[in-house]
């Protein structure tokens, strides 16, 4: 029997320690708190990746009245629920970051952006919020988090789209420059972290970086939170090493007849079985194959599923949720749709996937945000690995 | 409907006259009404001095902010794609049967509202739906009976 | 000095200020990069991805009007990459549009169908997506049409309302694939708050937003023989149709185009700009009126500041939103509908008409006095004042429509004794015009002596700052003005609605003092109006008033009271200003309507 991969409870650890965290880090200097964040290797756990210390740095370098910290709620990537979990069963964690946070880059205000789908989780998070806000006064660190709730809008998780929505607008992404960390919320520096982020940084301030470096791979440090769905006997949240292979993967998690794992959600990318073996999940930098970066999604289809019937979802879900803004992800989006649908019923030859290829990777370097840019990972590995399946 | 002046001055001592108040105020609106209406809406303009077309545009950008009248209760079902694989399909059928109105309809009595709706973050346990806040997950048509039976007592309950 | 930016585009050398987009810094090298929904009115959008251009060093394209220049960038805007993805965006779009060009109004004017050009986008384009959505085509409002299956959302025309005008009639609605430009719950634009400005259609670079035109009834009135057909041209036509007819901006056209009037068809050709001296007068006395029963007679209900009245959009908006204030309002008419409700009557007898037989109309650099003219107030002859208004841009149509060689023509004059200008009604064109034609005449009513600036040009009001500000000082009023001596007269001009709003938020919150200000609502007064010719921007609009004061300044006659004509309507017609007649004819009032 082989090794299964190592679950790890970094994130999930049942410890309140909350107050002798606060207590330590506050007696350090900022710049030792980030150089901690820096060299840990803790990287954005919403997709991208950006370096957490980094960013911190550079919001607290940043001129501005008002600066805020603002935890990303706002999980709608399909296949993705970790979120949710972290903030039911840990928030202290998460608080805990924010707070931490507010200090380094001289911020008093914190936000939760909730999306509206976890409105459920609000009484027992404010409860939450109202203990933190007390520990905080006793420690006589000036800082509120307020939960801001979204209304059904997937795109307010790009960060500028979202301070877009809490300040009263339409969810569209704003252009960059200027980043966040430069002009955020109201225009004032902000840190923006995924809740799976600023989860970790309790652990870093806890335990000291080198805990949290030693796991994981080079420029993929860390433990994972994973949400693991689709065919699979074992769906649910496991927390992981970086650097597994999908083959690993599959045959911890796997129902023995997996045909592709979607790495990312929607927006990510599709891998069949044939490369399961030299996909590494992890941030850039070439292991032994394709790595992946990943939001934490991982969905499982086995040999019973129709790939043309997963893609014709995903591109549902693009054109609904697209912002509608930019035209390759407002047209583009229909496009995708329209064009499989046309191939499929025979409207369209099979040649056509290749001017929908085209338009994808079009997609991907114009449009102007992650939203538009990404669709272009799932339908280019769906239809450049099933194609038969896309036709017949 | 009752008239919106004095209600929305209220929401907005609440919540407060700037743009960021916009999405609680209609959040609370529709919470209030479900609904968000034409002259709801021409009150928050006026409150938060901003267009009427800018409240609309802002309230049209959010699904969960509806302008048309929806049911006491709205039922979301899940459709992508974990949920889709795991039947949704035949969730929305059975609940299609026992409400005795298609996707996107509101019972007669004013009662539910069935619609669809984009991941809810429960993939692992699919189908999922909505019922307003509360999710319910791992649906079967047995399981999808007794839930709306709970709510069609609850709400005999408060009428009488 | 700013810091500059030193970068290579195209591998051309360029230094410009930080800050500077890499579209600017293209420009400056003479390299054109397409653009849809850019603007130079309007902010940064970067919504329609035309002008994706290369960085070294980057995977994805860049969107050169929205990214600032860096030091050492390296900048390529025509590669293999850059051309297929322009391409493909340009097919997206015309994917979602209806693109029946040939029977376009826009055809030949739309932007979209001239990079559709540019790169031969083919046939085997995209599916088109226009016949699977329902689209609507708003038809009722008798300025504008909206017609969304024209509508790629570039978004100029909600960034026009919103930034330029302050009015938030247009706005972005719902998302996705359904995303649309839309009104408040998508309802007909003369339901809301739109003024009919124009600015919107001035922006649109397709189909989408266009005035309504009324050249086929104008054709038709000119064909039949039992109606006699007038015609008046608003000041700013003059410095501007020649745009529209392949000469450039800046190019006085007024003889060429009383030709061109005449070659059309029209049985007289007269002057707006006549009535422009005549609403001086009026409006003129109303202000010393307006004066003396507040500062004289101190009399509660006499309201100042008044505010000018000439500008049909500027009206509609304070219906709208300073309802409250409407009675600072000039209760003259404007000059197109003063010159209507003479036309039909003083003239009409004067030539010999039947007025019922008279069609009247009215050549305007606007949208929203077709709107004015439709008004209920505005049938003071007993007939409608003005049937039929076309703009500087539908006056370019006909003229083409009837094979005139514009070039060519040779100059000719108003016909009589409605057709007579000074200087003064000249700049009403321009921001600043109407109250320096009133200064100009006002001073000298008050004190008997010429309104003391050089070569009575009150420069203090001219210019295209946003809000300006004049005080002039009364000395040596004549007796009948002496409450006036020594007064120091509060003046403030405003161009663009936004600019009106700050301004009568300053008069509604007390924070200023005016005794008369003028309010324009387009950019740049009359000459930046939703009717002139296309394209639009700061600089065109400059040549523009520097054309407008150059006919001012080439005038015999410079001030509307030394008008001969008017001198002669007030002796055989109207007997004095304000009297019976006047307030009959050329007077008016306006009404509250919806805020929202």
């Amino acid at each position: 029997m082989k090794e299964g991969l190592k679950r790890l409870d970094l994130i999930f650890k049942n410890e309140h320690d909350c107050e002798v965290i606060l207590e330590k880090s506050l007696e350090r200097s900022n710049d030792e708190l980030i150089e901690d964040l820096i060299s840990s290797g803790l990287k954005g756990r919403g997709g991208a990746g950006f370096p957490t210390g980094l960013k911190w740095k550079l919001s607290a370098e940043a001129e501005g009245k008002e600066k805020y910290v603002i935890c990303n709620a706002d999980e709608g990537e399909p296949g993705t629920f970790k979120d949710r979990e972290i903030l039911s069963s840990v928030p202290h964690k998460v608080l805990t970051g924010m707070a931490i946070c507010g200090r380094i880059i001289g911020s008093q205000k914190g936000f939760i952006y909730l999306r509206g789908e976890y409105k459920f989780l609000i009484p027992e998070l404010q409860k939450v919020i109202d203990g933190f806000h007390e520990l905080l006064d006793k420690l006589d660190l000036n800082f509120r988090v307020e939960i801001f709730v979204g209304a059904g809008a997937y795109i307010c998780g790009e960060e500028t789209a979202l301070f877009e929505s809490m300040e009263g607008h339409r969810g569209e992404p704003r252009n960059k420059p200027p980043f966040p960390t430069d002009a955020g919320y109201r225009n004032g520096p902000t840190v923006i972290n995924n809740v799976e982020t600023l989860a970790h940084t309790y652990s870093i301030l806890k335990y000291g970086p080198e805990k949290f470096k030693d796991l994981g791979v080079k420029d993929s440090r860390g433990s994972k939170v994973f949400s693991v769905s689709g065919d699979t006997p074992i769906p649910g949240i496991y927390e992981l090493e970086f650097g597994m292979t999908l083959q690993k993967f599959v045959d911890d998690f796997g129902d023995g007849d997996a045909k592709a794992v979607q790495v990312g959600g929607a927006a990510g990318f599709c891998v069949p079985r044939k490369k399961f073996d030299k996909t590494v999940i992890g941030y850039k930098g070439k292991l032994t194959g394709t790595s992946l970066p990943t939001g934490g999604s991982m969905m499982i289809f086995n040999s019973s599923r129709s790939m043309y019937n997963v893609l014709h979802n995903y591109l549902d879900f693009f054109v609904e949720e697209s912002c509608g803004q930019c035209t390759p992800c407002r047209v583009g989006t229909q496009q995708l749709l329209l064009g499989i649908e046309a191939v499929k019923r025979g409207d369209k030859s099979s040649q056509y996937l290749e001017e929908l290829l085209e338009l994808a990777e079009t997609m991907r370097v114009t449009a102007k945000c992650g939203l538009g840019q990404s669709v272009a990972n799932s339908f280019s590995s769906i239809v450049e690995n099933f194609r038969e399946e896309m036709i017949y | 409907m009752p008239h919106s002046v004095d209600y929305i001055k209220r929401l907005a001592d609440k919540h407060g006259r700037g743009l960021e108040s916009l999405l609680p105020i209609l959040e609370n609106v529709y919470l209030d009404r479900h609904i968000i209406s034409e002259d709801a809406m021409v009150e928050i303009a006026r409150e938060l001095d901003v267009s009427a077309a800018k409240v609309f545009g802002t309230a049209t950008f959010y699904s969960f902010l509806e302008t048309e009248k929806c049911g006491k209760y709205v039922i979301r079902v899940c459709k992508t794609i974990t949920c889709m694989m795991h039947g949704k399909n035949q969730i929305i059928k059975e609940i299609e049967e026992l409400l005795k109105i298609k996707l996107g309809e509101t019972t007669p009595d004013g009662l539910f509202t069935l619609k669809e709706t984009n991941c809810l973050g429960h993939c692992h346990k699919g189908p999922a739906m909505l019922i307003n806040d509360t999710p319910y997950t791992e649906l079967t048509p047995e399981k999808v009976r007794e839930i709306i039976n709970q709510y069609r007592v609850t709400a005999q309950k408060s009428a009488s | 000095m700013n810091e500059q930016v030193n970068l290579k585009i195209d591998n051309l050398s360029v230094s410009v200020d930080a800050g500077t987009t890499i579209l600017a810094a293209a420009r400056k090298v003479n390299i054109r990069i397409p653009t849809l929904c850019h603007h130079e009115d309007l902010c940064v959008a970067g919504n329609c991805r035309v002008c994706v251009v290369e960085q070294v060093g980057v995977d994805r394209l860049q969107p050169a009007c929205a990214i600032p220049v860096s030091e050492g960038m390296e900048i390529h805007t025509n590669t293999m990459k850059v051309r297929n993805a322009r391409k493909q965006i340009i097919e997206l779009l015309i994917s979602e549009h209806r693109a029946e060009c040939t029977t376009c109004y826009k055809n030949g004017k739309c932007e979209l169908q001239q990079l559709s050009n540019e790169y031969i986008v083919g046939e085997n384009g995209f599916i088109p997506l226009v016949p699977l959505k329902g689209y609507t085509i708003d038809e009722f409002s008798p300025s504008i049409i909206k017609d969304d299956s024209k509508c790629i959302r570039c978004q100029r025309c909600v960034r026009t309302c919103d930034q330029i005008q302050s009015i938030g009639a247009l706005t972005v609605a719902h998302k996705g694939g359904e995303m649309k430009v839309s009104t408040f719950f998508d309802k007909p634009m003369y339901e809301v708050v739109c003024t009919n400005c124009g600015q919107c259609v001035n922006r649109c670079p397709t189909g989408a937003l266009t005035e309504k035109t009324y050249i086929n009834d104008v054709w038709k009135a000119i064909d039949n023989p039992d109606k006699y057909v007038v015609v008046q041209t608003a000041p700013a036509v003059r410095i501007a149709l020649g745009e529209a007819l392949d000469m450039d901006p800046g190019e006085i056209v007024t003889g060429k185009m009383v030709a061109a009037l005449r070659r059309l068809g029209f049985n007289a050709v007269l002057d707006t700009d006549w009535s422009a001296d005549l609403t001086i007068i009026e409006e003129g006395n109303e202000l010393l009126q307006r004066l003396k029963r507040v500062l004289k007679d101190k009399d509660p209900n006499v309201k100042i500041p008044m505010t000018t009245s000439c500008s049909p959009g500027w009206i509609k908006y304070i219906e709208h939103t300073f309802p409250d204030f409407l009675e600072h309002l000039s209760t003259a008419k404007s000059p197109q509908q003063m010159f209507g409700a003479l036309a039909k009557t003083f003239y009409a007898n004067k030539i010999g008409v039947d007025p019922a037989s008279m069609v009247s109309v009215s050549v305007m650099p606007c949208t929203a006095k077709k709107f004015e003219a439709n008004r209920p107030e505005m049938h003071a002859s007993g007939y409608q004042d003005v049937d039929f208004v076309v703009t500087t841009r539908e006056l370019a149509m006909m003229i083409k429509q009837a094979g005139i060689d514009f070039l060519s023509l040779p100059d000719d004059d108003f016909d009589s004794i409605m057709g007579e200008s000074s200087g003064a009604s000249v700049i009403f064109g321009a921001t600043g015009g109407v109250m320096e034609a009133a200064l100009r005449t006002v001073y000298e009513v008050v004190t008997g002596r010429e309104i003391p600036f050089d070569g009575l040009n009150v420069m203090p009001v001219r210019g295209m700052e946003n809000v300006r500000e004049a005080t002039i000082k009364i000395e040596g009023a004549l007796p009948e003005w002496d409450f006036l001596e020594g007064v120091e007269v509060k003046t403030c001009v405003a161009h663009g609605l936004s600019n009106a709003k700050k301004v009568m938020e300053s008069v509604k919150n007390g924070a200023s003092d005016y005794h008369f200000i003028e309010i324009m609502a387009c950019p740049g007064g009359c000459l930046g109006g939703g009717g002139q010719p296309l394209p639009t921007s700061p600089e065109i609009r400059q040549k523009r008033a520097d054309a407008i004061y150059r006919e001012d300044a080439g005038k015999k006659i410079r001030k509307s009271h030394e008008n001969p004509e008017i001198v002669q309507i007030y002796e055989e017609f109207l007997v004095e200003p304000l009297g019976h007649k006047s307030h009959e004819l050329l007077h008016t009032s306006y009404s509250p309507r919806n805020r929202y």
